[in-house]
């Protein structure tokens, strides 16, 4: 496990030693450029196992509705830290928007293989179709892209000694924070209410009329969760120490959304009087248990003890079941609660994986890349893993 | 209203000369499938010992194109539900929302658009009925005026009891269609959604993107006032910190300043 987080920062490190998952990870990259060969020559059909019946797979259900999920991180901690003053979280709010940013252009990436046309992808700004809620989607991204990129861009500013422009947009904070907290909140809700359109064909354990209040909440804890999970792996890939004096209380949060989230649901699944579902054991009631125990009331109960919040271990344990919750519930509502309605059985083929794990590989490396070259953490570039074991 | 089709099951011989009809008016390349795909807008299918086509329903609120973000999918107000290839960008979302499941991908493209039945806009358009009705030797597929067509519907039920299922398919599912449908045999049996809305499902998601605007408002207005009070709190708290040494009048000086 340690191996694994280590390398990508390796790799991308001043310091380059090359190592066995340096390996996998070009392979990874490798094998990502290959498949996205044949997908632009040959079309979808000669590298998914998409259909007809089965028309959006993996990479809307884990690069495109998880990428932005748990971005959301970025939005809940500038308006904690700007919006609501408790300034004792700035430390980690670059790294946090860092990933917010990593998981959009992931989200871009990957709309870019996914798109029947990606070339077209600016015709969302031209057409306009404000009944589309996938129109709604098109805008967030690209705006709070945007955002995203101007708050995180003091950072290079300051890096190539461009004090100006870094402090103008200091000033500029404010709105800046709340225009992404208001384009959060429209993106994330926006990504349920895609499923609000197919009542007839969304399993009932997952359809309900508040899917996109369902939508924002659980990314607000799963992207808390994300923090919590991203400091961890800075800590054992860049030798860091653990803010366990932020992560506790944010963990906190992590509960009281995670609740919410998971009353609403068993509120949803009431109205539609579902429960019947669960307990036949079918395939969607085992796949909704395992999403709903491991993820939702696991991390909840856990999370609520102050002794496992304030070890490491159990804190970090927690906010990894969180964030697995969440990608279980999209790929949930993506695939597994589309599947009776399709009368067909939708598994990714090897090629769509290599993509979703190739661009996750990518990103860790480009965080790994902007940690040692900017001041993204609160004592500037980390060191490069040669400087380290000489260090220690 | 605009003009329509009706398709009566108990008329169709199953001879496929619709199908053939389409693809050779919209130029569609291969044989007839016996699903609807990209290339095969119409189809027939054996169901219950009677034959059934498959097409576009042609709603009269889309939810197709509903959920377009480049609006490719149009509603005219003649009839059909037309597709501009030019716009499209291959997001798929009319794929996944269609109550028929009628757009079909060309997955073996590099440049792939969708596919679906168009009603014949073009035909419509000089005055001509679809292709299918046209080739139709059993008048199982009619083509006409859309209240015309109902009229007819409910004279063929009303004249032979029991000869129909008393419902016409199509009036009421997921808001209406202008393609409708009568038979002697439920039209679940058949292949036919018959757990649809008679709302059309384009009014759930309208539900929520029309009070948007509003929301942002309120939303940004709340969030500006929580950074409001929060700043001010910490200003007070500076003041009275920094006051400390003149005892209760820095504490007064901060609540003179909120007042």
């Amino acid at each position: 496990m340690n191996t694994t987080l280590t390398t990508p920062a390796t790799l991308a490190g001043r310091r380059f030693r090359p190592g066995f998952w340096t390996a996998v990870f070009v392979l990874l990259f490798l094998a990502f450029c290959a498949v996205s060969v044949i997908r632009y020559t040959k079309g979808l059909g000669a590298v998914t196992n998409l259909s007809d019946q089965f028309p959006w797979g993996l990479w809307i259900g884990f690069d495109l509705l998880c990428g932005v999920g748990l971005a959301a991180g970025a939005f809940t901690l500038t308006a904690v830290v700007h919006l609501f003053n408790l300034r004792r979280y700035e430390p980690i709010v670059r790294p946090t928007i860092l990933t917010g940013f990593l998981g959009y252009a992931f989200v871009i990436v990957a709309l870019l293989l996914d798109l029947g046309q990606p070339w077209r992808i600016w015709h969302a700004i031209v057409y306009w179709n404000t009944h589309s809620v996938m129109f709604e989607v098109a805008w967030c991204v690209m705006l709070y892209t945007t955002v995203l990129a101007v708050e995180f861009s003091p950072v290079v500013f300051e890096y190539f000694g461009f004090h100006a422009p870094a402090k103008f947009i200091h000033q500029l904070i404010t709105p800046l924070v709340i225009l992404g907290v208001i384009l959060s909140t429209l993106h994330q809700s926006s990504l349920g209410s895609l499923y609000l359109i197919v009542p007839s064909k969304l399993h009932p354990l997952w359809y309900s009329p508040m899917l996109p209040l369902h939508f924002y909440i659980s990314a607000i804890g799963a992207g808390i969760g994300m923090i919590i999970l991203e400091s961890y792996l800075s800590k054992r890939a860049f030798h860091r120490h653990l803010e366990m004096d932020l992560l506790e209380p944010l963990a906190r949060g992590m509960v009281v959304a995670l609740g919410i989230y998971g009353l609403m649901r068993l509120q949803g699944i009431a109205r539609n009087h579902a429960f019947g579902t669960i307990f036949d054991l079918s395939y969607e009631g085992r796949m909704f248990l395992l999403e709903f125990a491991l993820g939702v009331v696991l991390p909840v109960v856990l999370m609520s003890f102050r002794k496992l919040r304030t070890n490491p271990d159990w804190l970090v344990a927690g906010a990894f079941l969180a964030v697995l919750g969440f990608v279980m519930n999209r790929l949930n509502v993506s695939i597994t609660g589309m599947e009776a309605a399709s009368g067909t059985r939708y598994l990714p083929s090897a090629m769509e994986i290599t993509v979703s794990l190739g661009l996750v590989a990518i990103g860790m490396a480009v965080f790994a890349f902007a940690v040692r070259t900017f001041s993204v953490f609160p004592e500037g570039p980390v060191a490069g893993a040669k400087e380290l074991s000489r260090r220690s | 209203m605009g003009m329509g089709l009706l398709f009566d099951a108990t008329r169709c011989i199953g001879c496929g000369a619709c199908s053939s009809a389409c693809k050779e008016q919209n130029k569609l390349p291969g044989k007839v499938e016996e699903v609807l795909t990209a290339y095969t807008w119409t189809t027939v299918q054996e169901r219950e010992g009677l034959n059934v086509r498959r097409l576009c329903m042609h709603c009269e609120v889309p939810t197709c194109a509903s959920v377009c973000p480049v609006g490719a999918l149009k509603k005219t107000p003649e009839g059909p539900v037309v597709y501009d290839a030019e716009r499209c960008m291959g997001c798929r979302y009319c794929m996944m929302a269609c109550p028929f499941e009628i757009p079909k991908y060309q997955w073996d493209r590099p440049v792939p658009v969708v596919g679906k039945c168009i009603m014949c806009a073009g035909r419509l358009k000089e005055g001509k009925p679809t292709a299918c009705a046209e080739a139709c030797p059993a008048e199982a597929t009619i083509f006409g005026k859309k209240e015309d067509l109902i009229w007819e519907a409910r004279t063929r039920i009303r004249q032979k009891p029991g000869a129909y299922v008393d419902h016409i398919y199509g009036l009421t599912e997921a808001g209406g269609t202008s393609v409708l449908m009568i038979s002697n045999v439920p039209f679940d049996k058949l292949g036919l959604k018959s757990n649809l809305p008679g709302e059309p499902p384009a009014m759930k998601t309208w539900q929520v993107l029309s009070n948007i605007p509003d929301f942002v408002a309120v939303w940004a207005v709340f969030l500006y006032g929580v950074h409001w009070i929060t700043a001010r709190r910490e200003e007070v708290a500076k003041a009275t910190a920094n006051g400390n040494g003149n005892g209760r009048d820095g504490q007064g000086h901060g609540r003179e300043d909120r007042s």
